[in-house]
């Protein structure tokens, strides 16, 4: 107990200090540098964009005007449009990644011959950074001379503007995250894959095959990793900033923007006020669609 | 448990490599290849071979270009992603430790705290006037204290799960041996969070080396730029040169690939332990 002197002014403070802390050696003091860099860098900005969204806000001054800011921002179409695009992309994303991954991981718990190899190249994605995937798509994309429409002229098929058509730009940036992102929700699932016991692929084999295998023992019994990937992509879809700025930057015109890109383009504008109404609002979607989920899944999930 | 035979295997196994490879193997392909070759045969964007190979000339340029900014960029990068992984795992490492250890009312308040972090967006305007008023706009300091904030809760996480499997005897133990709270963690319970925080280092060093938007936000102006920012603007600056901008592509991606090469097989375990049974 050698830190306990240096508080020991107060006769009478002093035997019970010693009583609590014996009782708990896990001091409060522990708490202090997180709470202090948590709470200046992430709770106090939180909560002073709830004060700022209802401002005409310059950074230096802000005026009070309740909530014109909210109003512009349902009212102005390509901001709904923001809004719609900002589901759109985390609903796709999210469902795109669960649906190839976990048969992906299923496969990669298989015992294939190359199964490392393919582990790590599905996983190579994850480690490159926005940018990088940004100008590769965007390069890959082209529509006369990327590869991808080269590919599919060459089987017979149409090569769409990837990023260029309006209504398609959205879907495009969503393929490009998925891309990007099986490799986490590959990890996540075959870690909840192994962690099966042997028993059920067991008697699983002597009812059948791989089908067996899959639906009968996979599928239910990786039920928490298919909640964790699936809160991870869609509180991540949401959030969603650097791959569209880099992609599309929003565009074409604002058909690609989504509430993240929406909030740095009205910072890039000056319109800080707006912009931290845009970051109320999705925090409002965000606690509206996943504060539910999470109850949801905590109500069913698995004990193996 | 594998009653397929040898040939149904080596079936999937060629179809897998296909897909695989034309999904994933093609582009990284197309970014070594577009790096080799000459801005004339970059300009293709074909997957042809390049008929000289260019690769060490085309990252020499890429590199001079605008005064060694890519150096000066990466440095600024390293600096970022060493302050930032050094200070959030010390940081969650203490705050795990005293969040996993005690079980009362506080303990489970500041664990619901941290962990809204993981869904509630970044308010990333106000977080520029907070730090405009602590002088540390424009700053990498500012920076960093806000990549550790947002890596906080996901640190903990990994530290709380892997924490809950160092029984508790150890640390009545050190304390009868007479030590005090801060040398039960920091000579007992520290050294021994090493597989936690090797996955910690691995993963938000690479999440903070990517990072794209904090310093878009948090750094504008030419002298702070970090490695992604740089690369952002290369994109506008080497409109006829993609062998360039493929080759700086080439360039900044290496880091994160060799450390995830490095620490490949403590990173999935670790992650695992804490993804899915946390």
């Amino acid at each position: 107990m050698a830190q306990l002197p240096a508080k020991s002014g107060d006769a009478t403070t002093r035997p019970k200090t010693r009583a609590a802390s014996k009782k708990s050696p896990y001091s409060y003091w522990f708490y202090v540098p997180s709470a202090v860099v948590f709470g200046v860098f992430f709770l106090l900005p939180t909560a002073l964009a709830f004060y700022f969204s209802l401002t005409r806000w310059t950074l230096f001054s802000s005026t009070f005007i309740g909530f014109k800011n909210f109003v512009y921002f349902f009212q102005d179409p390509q901001l709904s449009l923001a809004f719609r695009n900002t589901l759109i992309f985390a609903v796709l994303t999210c469902g795109l990644k669960v649906v190839i991954s976990l048969p992906l991981a299923a496969l990669l718990t298989s015992g294939l011959r190359l199964q490392s190899f393919f582990r790590n190249v599905v996983f190579f994605p994850v480690l490159i950074s926005a940018v990088a995937v940004g100008i590769t798509f965007l390069t890959l994309m082209r529509p006369s001379e990327g590869i991808i429409n080269l590919g599919l002229r060459a089987i017979g098929l149409p090569g769409p503007d990837w990023l260029g058509n309006p209504h398609l730009a959205i879907y495009s940036v969503a393929l490009v995250d998925t891309w990007r992102g099986l490799g986490i929700a590959t990890l996540i699932f075959i870690a909840g894959i192994t962690a099966i016991p042997k028993e059920y692929f067991d008697a699983a084999a002597l009812e059948g095959g791989a089908w067996v295998k899959f639906r009968h023992v996979i599928l239910p019994l990786s039920r928490n990793a298919t909640f964790t990937v699936i809160l991870l992509a869609f509180i991540g879809g949401l959030r969603t900033f650097d791959i569209i700025w880099t992609t599309t930057g929003g565009g074409p015109g604002f058909a690609s923007d989504v509430l993240t890109s929406v909030v740095y383009k009205e910072y890039q504008a000056g319109f800080y006020g707006l912009s931290a109404a845009g970051n109320v609002v999705l925090f409002v979607v965000i606690m509206a669609l996943v504060y539910p989920l999470m109850r949801f899944f905590n109500r069913r999930e698995l004990e193996l | 448990m594998r009653r397929r035979g040898p040939a149904t295997r080596l079936w999937l196994d060629l179809v897998m490599l296909i897909v695989v490879g034309l999904v994933f193997v093609v582009p990284f392909a197309f970014i070594v290849l577009m790096a080799s070759k000459t801005s004339q045969e970059a300009a293709t964007f074909s997957l042809a071979l390049p008929s000289q190979f260019r690769l060490f000339s085309n990252v020499w340029d890429v590199i001079q270009f605008r005064d060694y900014r890519m150096l000066l960029a990466l440095w600024n990068s390293c600096l970022l992603t060493v302050g930032s992984v050094v200070l959030v795992v010390l940081l969650g490492a203490s705050l795990a430790f005293v969040i996993q250890r005690r079980t009362d009312r506080l303990a489970s308040f500041a664990s619901a705290m941290v962990l809204t972090g993981l869904i509630v967006p970044p308010a990333v305007v106000p977080t520029i006037f907070v730090l405009q008023k602590l002088g540390l706009y424009k700053t990498l300091f500012g920076l960093i204290f806000v990549e550790v904030a947002l890596q906080l809760p996901f640190t903990m996480l990994i530290m709380r799960a892997f924490l809950a499997s160092i029984p508790r005897q150890i640390d009545e133990a050190a304390l009868i041996d007479g030590a005090s709270s801060w040398q039960l963690f920091g000579y007992v319970i520290f050294p021994l969070l090493r597989p936690a925080i090797i996955t910690v280092v691995v993963v938000t060093a690479v999440v903070i080396y990517n990072d794209f938007t904090l310093p878009l936000y948090f750094l504008p102006g030419a002298k702070n730029v970090t490695a992604q920012i740089t690369l952002f603007s290369f994109m506008s600056q080497f409109t006829n040169q993609w062998n360039l901008l493929f080759a700086d592509v080439l360039v900044i991606t290496i880091p994160p690939l060799l450390m995830f090469m490095f620490f490949n097989r403590q990173l999935v375990s670790g992650l695992t332990s804490g993804s899915v049974k946390g």
